[in-house]
């Protein structure tokens, strides 16, 4: 029986203001972040910009700076900031007690892309 | 001690009353039976069951009793007076075993069956012990009950070591209570900071720090792996990095768990916890629910308001006039003495959040307010939290705070203080003799008299007067009286090192020297960073500052690397990295080069390039790989060659007087020797070195950072070239005889660059700024040559140790490593 969950493991697996990597095969690969305030997001690794490895930005806040052109992403909704238009598909993610849970859906799916009008709901 | 006490009941035999059966003594049970009497005191005969042999007590007051600031007696809520007033059948120490929903009785462990028309659980919660070898140990304790406390009191009475696991609320005020007890207590934390629910990276380091002042000791980021004996007793803890705590006592106190065993077994609803509606009533109609053991609207609480909101929703639907509970919004309080913390709702920011933070150093002070479409959505503060009410009231209320915005952060004695709400307004009525910078005695007059004197901006003020120029907190006020007094006409003074800071790059270096400040949250709370964590542009910019001032001390701060410096390689377009390794003045050899073309090979390397600082440039490597090519380097005698880092990148050489007819000196040895005593040294941005063997400058040394032309009688010292965008040939710094002294002034020149430039300004545009002059005159100072290269060549004595071969060894396998690969069911049918 598949569970709507994916469990990829204990939180201590990746250090507080890093990303770590989940590859998805026949699919896209997976960034899982935890950030310096102790929330967790995943995206798919690639920036809407020029598909840079996300995983590899330095994380303030709840943003990800990505390393090949500083685009600052949104790791809530996979947003670009700022200036700059784009938006990278989220993977919805919970933490209980201790373990990381991705839907698995979207993780087979390559992600969820937020609406592009949703400052009201945000 | 089983002996359950029974109080006779009111009523007689015959009695039409529905009858009332609460499992949990606890606080949410005693508290639901209250509120239920308060409204309705003849409906029911009440039966209460608890685990423990006592009366009801306030749970959270345990750790006063535990710190010696309260006795059990003052704790007590309900005595046995009440329960005998109310007609109350307590029956303590007698636990229930099972709940059976047909007959609708409860069955405790004595044997005892009570016949129930309404059964309340409020079973609570029950510590999570973390599955470690050893968690058995006599001597392992968690903190839950008076039975806990009295363990602790009894180890403590013996005095030693103590060890608390988990660094959050509970486990905080037992390390506080065993530590005023006398014990040695050392706080094994998880996460990077403590509190993390409750506070955010800023608070949760001056806590630390206090907490260190007061003699514990904090390991934050420490995983516990195993939990060690002797003789069946508790001897010490054993972390995964290897290290080995010493402890007579371990409390465990990483986090609660509900307690829905028994609901579970009768078959009630539970995820999480017990799972409740509005009314607090399970999926069994009869059965109702409240405190730490229920999930509602899919939250479980472990603080103590909800539960008397729970309380009261239940007591309103049982006595019939129903209100319904909509969820709590809390806030927490530390409960260690001389510590004032507070933290209330949602801090974690988000899209339209905004972050207003105030730090006051001197008095140890962080207050950060978040707000969103003008309300109120979270606060931190430590160190003065008399306004947390305040804001948890306007979070409550939701009040649209958009009129005391400006001034919100300064409380409600500020913020209600109508037109003085306006910052100007209020800095306009103060008397001129008001002090404006406590730092440097500056009186409101002075400063007016100052900008009115020329000062138009911040930066001027802070050179003419000194306010706001040591600890900057009073920047708002002079900046308010800029404003005031100049109109529209104030001047953007030199550029702040980002938006998270009112300081220049220049001043924030000078404060870390100054003020020995040693790490990142430590500047950011001395020099009131408006953010709580910084950004993208100062973390780099400080860890550098850091790295810079305290060699061998600062821990390099990997989450505050660019990627290039924390993979130790070059990151390309797509995602993969390319590795230049390390070749001496551009030297190489067979070896070398057959172990390069190995790994070209080994590890399908799309392509090899020779790169314009004579070396060679293995492209596509994936970073699971980086490791294994960085052995495969090393075993050949290369290490990193850096070309990654704002660091000593490469000495370029030309073959000099061993080969060349025109040759004049060896410029080759020259450019392995400088290399070898610069390598591996982090600097404000890039570095290159180039030594050409006759003025004729094969190796292009003149648009260099640092450049060596070799003549006749000796050796030309150039400085600050660049080859980039904005090409600029070398100034020549001066001459010198010999190789030792040119190693010395480079050694001197690359410190005083090191110690002066602000951070990713390379040296063709720092000697622009400060000038050539400026750079000659700080070298030619008596003895300055040597004190400079001697502070670099310390420096360099931490700094020469090649990273790859770390990486190679398994250190940060994480950074390298997937967290596993995702294989798609459907994927393997197929």
């Amino acid at each position: 029986m598949i569970g709507d969950w994916l469990d990829i493991g204990p939180i201590s697996q990746i250090e507080a203001g890093t990303a770590r990597t989940l590859p998805v095969e026949g699919g896209e690969e997976i960034a899982v972040f935890h950030t310096m305030r102790n929330e967790f997001f995943a995206l798919l690794n690639k920036c809407p910009h020029k598909q840079g490895p996300l995983s590899q930005g330095i994380v303030h806040g709840d943003v990800v700076t990505c390393p090949l052109h500083n685009w600052n992403i949104s790791l809530r909704n996979g947003k670009a900031l700022g200036d700059d238009e784009g938006c990278v598909p989220t993977i919805p993610l919970k933490v209980d007690a201790g373990r990381i849970y991705l839907l698995r859906s979207a993780v087979v799916g390559g992600g969820v892309t937020a609406p592009e009008q949703n400052r009201a709901a945000a | 001690m089983n002996a359950p006490m029974n109080f006779e009941k009111g009523d007689l035999p015959g009695q039409t009353r529905e009858r009332l059966v609460v499992i949990g003594n606890g606080m949410a049970g005693c508290r639901a039976v209250e509120e239920i009497l308060a409204r309705d005191p003849e409906r029911f005969d009440v039966t209460i069951f608890g685990a423990e042999p006592r009366v009801n007590y306030n749970r959270i007051m345990l750790s006063p009793v535990l710190a010696g600031e309260k006795t059990f007696d003052e704790i007590v809520i309900n005595t046995q007076e009440w329960y005998e007033e109310n007609s109350i059948t307590l029956i303590s120490g007698d636990k229930v075993d099972h709940i059976d929903r047909e007959a609708m009785t409860v069955i405790a462990a004595s044997g005892r069956v009570e016949p129930y028309d309404k059964l309340l659980i409020a079973t609570g919660s029950d510590p999570f012990i973390i599955p470690v070898p050893g968690k058995d140990l006599e001597g392992v304790v968690t903190f839950r009950d008076l039975d806990d406390v009295d363990k602790m009191l009894d180890a403590a009475g013996k005095g030693g070591n103590a060890v608390v696991i988990g660094g959050g609320l509970l486990g905080l005020e037992a390390a506080h209570g065993l530590s005023l007890r006398g014990m040695k207590v050392t706080v094994i934390h998880l996460m990077p900071t403590l509190m993390e629910r409750q506070l955010d990276e800023a608070a949760g380091w001056l806590l630390k720090t206090e907490l260190e002042r007061r003699g514990q000791t904090i390991l934050t980021g420490a995983n516990t792996k195993e939990i060690l004996g002797e003789g069946g007793k508790v001897a010490g803890v054993l972390l995964e990095d290897g290290t080995e705590i010493p402890a007579d006592i371990v409390v465990m106190a990483v986090g609660i768990r509900p307690a829905t065993g028994l609901a579970k077994t009768a078959g009630l609803d539970v995820e999480r916890g017990i799972m409740v509606d509005d009314h607090m009533v399970t999926s069994d109609p009869a059965i109702l629910s409240v405190g730490e053991c229920v999930q509602h609207r899919g939250m479980c609480y472990g603080l103590v308001a909800p539960l008397w909101e729970m309380c009261r929703a239940l007591a309103d639907f049982v006595t019939e006039s129903p209100s319904g509970y909509e969820g709590s919004i809390t806030s927490t309080k530390l409960k260690v003495s001389g510590i004032d913390v507070f933290s209330a709702g949602d801090f974690s920011g988000g899209e339209g959040c905004e972050d207003i933070v105030m730090r006051d150093a001197a008095r140890g002070v962080y207050k950060r307010v978040i707000v969103k479409e003008n309300k109120v959505l979270g606060a931190v503060l430590y160190g003065d939290t008399a306004d947390g009410s305040w804001y948890f009231d306007l979070m409550k209320k939701g009040d649209d705070v958009s009129d005391i915005r400006e001034a919100l952060i300064f409380g409600q004695a500020f913020a209600s203080g109508g037109a003085l709400a306006d910052p100007n307004a209020a800095v306009a009525a103060l008397s001129d003799d008001a002090e404006i910078c406590g730092c440097n005695g500056v009186s409101k007059g002075t400063v007016v008299k100052c900008i009115e004197g020329g000062a138009h901006s911040l930066d001027a003020v802070r050179g003419t007067c000194k306010a706001s120029a040591s600890c900057g907190s009073c920047t708002g006020l002079v900046e308010s009286l800029l404003a005031l007094t100049l109109g529209g006409e104030v001047e953007s003074g030199p550029k702040t090192m980002c938006k998270c800071t009112s300081f220049t790059h220049d001043d924030v270096r000078k404060h870390i020297v100054e003020k020995q400040l040693r790490e990142m949250p430590q500047i950011m709370q001395e020099l009131h960073w408006t953010t709580p964590d910084g950004c993208a542009s100062c973390r780099p910019a400080l860890n550098y500052y850091l790295l810079c001032a305290w060699p061998g001390e600062y821990e390099d701060d990997q989450k505050s690397r660019f990627v290039n410096e924390r993979m130790h390689a070059n990151i390309q377009k797509d995602g993969t990295y390319s590795v230049v390794p390390r070749m001496w003045g551009g030297l190489t050899n067979p070896t070398e080069l057959r172990a390069i073309a190995d790994v070209v090979e080994k590890y399908d390397a799309p392509m090899v390039k020779v790169t314009g600082g004579q070396r060679l440039d293995i492209f596509g490597i994936k970073k699971e790989d980086l490791p294994a090519v960085w052995a495969d380097l090393n075993a050949a005698g290369m290490v990193s060659g850096h070309a990654y880092g704002k660091s000593l990148r490469t000495v370029k050489t030309c073959v000099g007087s061993e080969w060349c007819r025109f040759g004049t000196q060896d410029s080759t040895g020259l450019g392995v020797k400088i290399e070898r005593m610069t390598w591996g040294s982090w600097m404000p941005h890039k570095f290159k070195i180039a030594v050409s063997g006759c003025p004729r400058n094969c190796a292009e040394a003149t648009i260099k950072d640092f450049g060596v032309v070799c003549v006749d009688s000796g050796y030309e010292l150039h400085i600050a070239g660049n080859g980039g965008i904005k090409v600029r040939a070398t100034d020549l710094l001066c001459k010198v005889e010999t190789e030792e002294e040119a190693l010395d002034v480079c050694a001197a020149f690359i410190q005083l660059y090191r110690e002066e430039a602000h951070y990713l300004e390379r040296t063709a545009p720092w000697v622009e700024r400060v000038g050539l002059d400026y750079v000659k005159d700080k070298l030619a100072e008596e003895g300055a040559i040597e004190t400079y290269a001697a502070r670099f060549r310390y420096s360099q004595q931490f700094m020469q140790d090649d990273p790859w071969a770390k990486r190679a060894a398994g250190e940060r396998k994480d950074l390298h490593a997937h967290i596993a690969t995702v294989r798609p069911l459907e994927m393997e049918k197929a």
